[in-house]
């Protein structure tokens, strides 16, 4: 070691390292057809399609950080589309077919492991939902059923099944549920794009969005970017832009000059030491505000809903630590003897409705990809078609125009809470 | 546990309080169009400022307004609705910066 890592421990800059699989950075041009600001998993699948499907790759991708280090580094890995309403079923429900077939299609492993997911109800008005959720599922396709306590015993035969005086009554059986390495989905669309032409510029912070007036809109229409590399200041001419910012998605609108109905929110999990496997499907219980799941490595992670207040600060608060701990030792109780090895936070754009804002902007050809909040990893592969598309043919896809985000001030939402708050 | 100096009870744990969103003044119940409810309802201040925002203290039912920082999370002033600006709480008011 050490010396290398004392260097760089006491290095105000951020080492750099080229990813073998990646093209080493070129410098900037000064115009693109397509900038896609955001290097989470949404940019660079976006990129991705764009190249593969629509043959644009005069494209950059410009990422302040590093590849995948937001959001998409942080999130627990829930696959599922066990939603509530038609719009959202419909929706999740191509991502988790597109899933299944990242690895080959990347030639590249996302681990991609299907699990089932399991959502408990411990009370009647859960089941009620669940029923519901059930139905809709059901009629889209999926396989999601009502199961009662002897066969959530048999899946799960470590559950506490009456924990903190609530006792499990019944639970939503999601068999689509699954897991992928949330990493390896970044990497896979990265070194895709990348091979096709795209370019992908970490490191690379946008300033500002530039906007001239439009005759065709009030918002005017978007004509490049300003961004930051270290010291040295570029401005960046583009056809279109593409905002996939996550939990800074108001701030950077705000430099394209319009608001976004979004609070930002800390969201955190943890994850203890690996033990033997004992737990096959992904548990979660709303009442508890806590999921629980084991990794292929044996390790427990566990989540639950966001802090308790907006904050842009990935320290996050030590009460809501306090409560997740709690919460999964009253669903797995031997939990408390286990160590924990890591926590970590993200910070999530989160919309009243619990769900995502994709499509058009107020500024032409300035195209939004946010309001992902705590459940955007799972539509990975779907944003980014639909986003590609999108930015393609100047069309708002079908399967994506429920989300748009005049829906707010149309009174349209799409209520996802209750299918949404402890899942992801 | 990060406490909160309550204007009534005095400094408590925030786990004793709920946050209830930023403080912005209410469209003319009367008059205002859907635009200004939609506005209203669903957009609210997300900067890395500090923002003037509505807290509740759940023992003691009361309500009461808090002004944070949203990036280092430090509570700059806490004071009764009773000592708002007058214009806080109308619809005539500039956003709060
Ligand atoms: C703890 C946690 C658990 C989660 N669990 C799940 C789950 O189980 N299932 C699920 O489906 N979802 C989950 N999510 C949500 C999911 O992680 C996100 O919705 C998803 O990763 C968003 O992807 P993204 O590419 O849009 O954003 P990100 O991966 O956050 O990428 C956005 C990128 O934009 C960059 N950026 C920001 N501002 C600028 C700028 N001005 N210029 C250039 N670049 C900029 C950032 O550095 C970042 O890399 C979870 C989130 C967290 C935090």
């Amino acid at each position: 070691m050490p010396f290398a890592l004392l260097k760089y421990g006491l290095n105000k800059d951020y080492p750099f390292e080229q990813d073998a699989d990646l093209p080493a950075p070129t410098s900037l041009k000064p115009h693109y057809d397509a900038v896609i600001i955001g290097g989470g998993g949404h940019g660079v699948a976006t990129a991705y399609y764009l190249a593969k499907y629509h043959g644009i790759t005069n494209v950059a991708v410009l990422e302040k950080g590093y590849l995948g280090g937001g959001n998409t580094a942080r999130n627990t890995a829930v696959i599922r589309s066990n939603y509530l309403t038609s719009e959202g079923v419909k929706f999740y429900s191509e991502s988790v077919k597109l899933f299944k077939d990242l690895s080959n299609e990347f030639d590249f492993n996302i681990m991609y492991s299907r699990r089932g997911q399991l959502t408990l109800a411990h009370t009647d008005s859960a089941i009620r939902a669940f029923r519901q959720r059930a139905e809709v599922n059901k009629h889209f396709g999926g396989k999601t059923e009502l199961i009662g306590p002897q066969e959530i015993r048999e899946l799960v035969p470590t559950l506490n099944m009456n924990p903190g005086h609530q006792p499990v009554l019944a639970g939503l059986w999601h068999m689509d549920g699954a897991t992928a390495r949330h990493d390896a989905v970044a990497w896979g669309y990265a070194k895709g794009a990348t091979q096709r032409g795209v370019e992908l510029h970490q490191l690379t912070e946008v300033t500002d969005v530039l906007v001239e007036a439009s005759s065709s809109s009030s918002g005017g229409k978007v004509t490049g970017v300003k961004v930051r590399q270290g010291s040295a200041e570029h401005t960046i001419r583009c056809g279109v832009a593409v905002q996939a910012v996550s939990g800074h998605s108001t701030l950077l609108a705000e430099k394209a000059g319009f608001q976004l109905p979004i609070v930002s929110y800390p969201l955190q999990a943890m994850v203890t030491q690996p033990v033997k496997p004992f737990l096959d499907p992904l548990v979660s219980s709303p009442a508890f505000h806590c999921y629980v799941q084991q990794t292929g490595r044996g390790e427990i992670v566990f989540g639950g809903g966001s802090d308790p207040y907006p904050l842009y600060n990935s320290r996050s608060t030590l009460e809501l630590k306090e409560q997740l701990l709690a919460h999964a030792v009253e669903l797995f109780p031997f939990m408390a003897n286990l160590k924990l090895m890591r926590q970590w936070t993200g910070l999530t754009d989160m919309t009243s409705d619990y769900s995502p804002i994709m499509g058009l902007s107020p500024v032409e050809n300035y195209y939004l990809d946010a309001g992902w909040g705590t459940w955007g990893f799972k539509s990975t592969p779907i944003c980014g078609q639909a986003m590609a598309e999108l930015v393609a043919t100047g069309k708002v896809p079908e399967l994506i125009q429920p989300f748009s985000a005049d829906r707010f001030s149309e009174f349209r939402q799409v209520n996802e809470m209750g299918a949404t708050a402890a899942s992801h | 546990m990060k406490i909160m100096p309550c204007p009534l009870n005095g400094p408590r744990n925030i786990s004793e309080f709920t946050f209830g969103g930023e403080v912005t003044p209410l469209p003319d119940v009367a008059s205002a169009p859907d635009s200004e409810w939609a506005e209203h309802t669903f957009y609210s201040y997300n900067g890395t400022g500090v923002a003037r925002e509505w807290w509740y203290h759940v023992p003691s039912g009361y309500w009461f307004v808090a002004e944070r920082h949203r990036v280092t999370d430090e509570i700059l002033r806490t004071y009764d609705p009773s000592e708002l600006p007058a214009d806080a709480l109308n619809n005539q008011q500039e956003a709060f910066q």
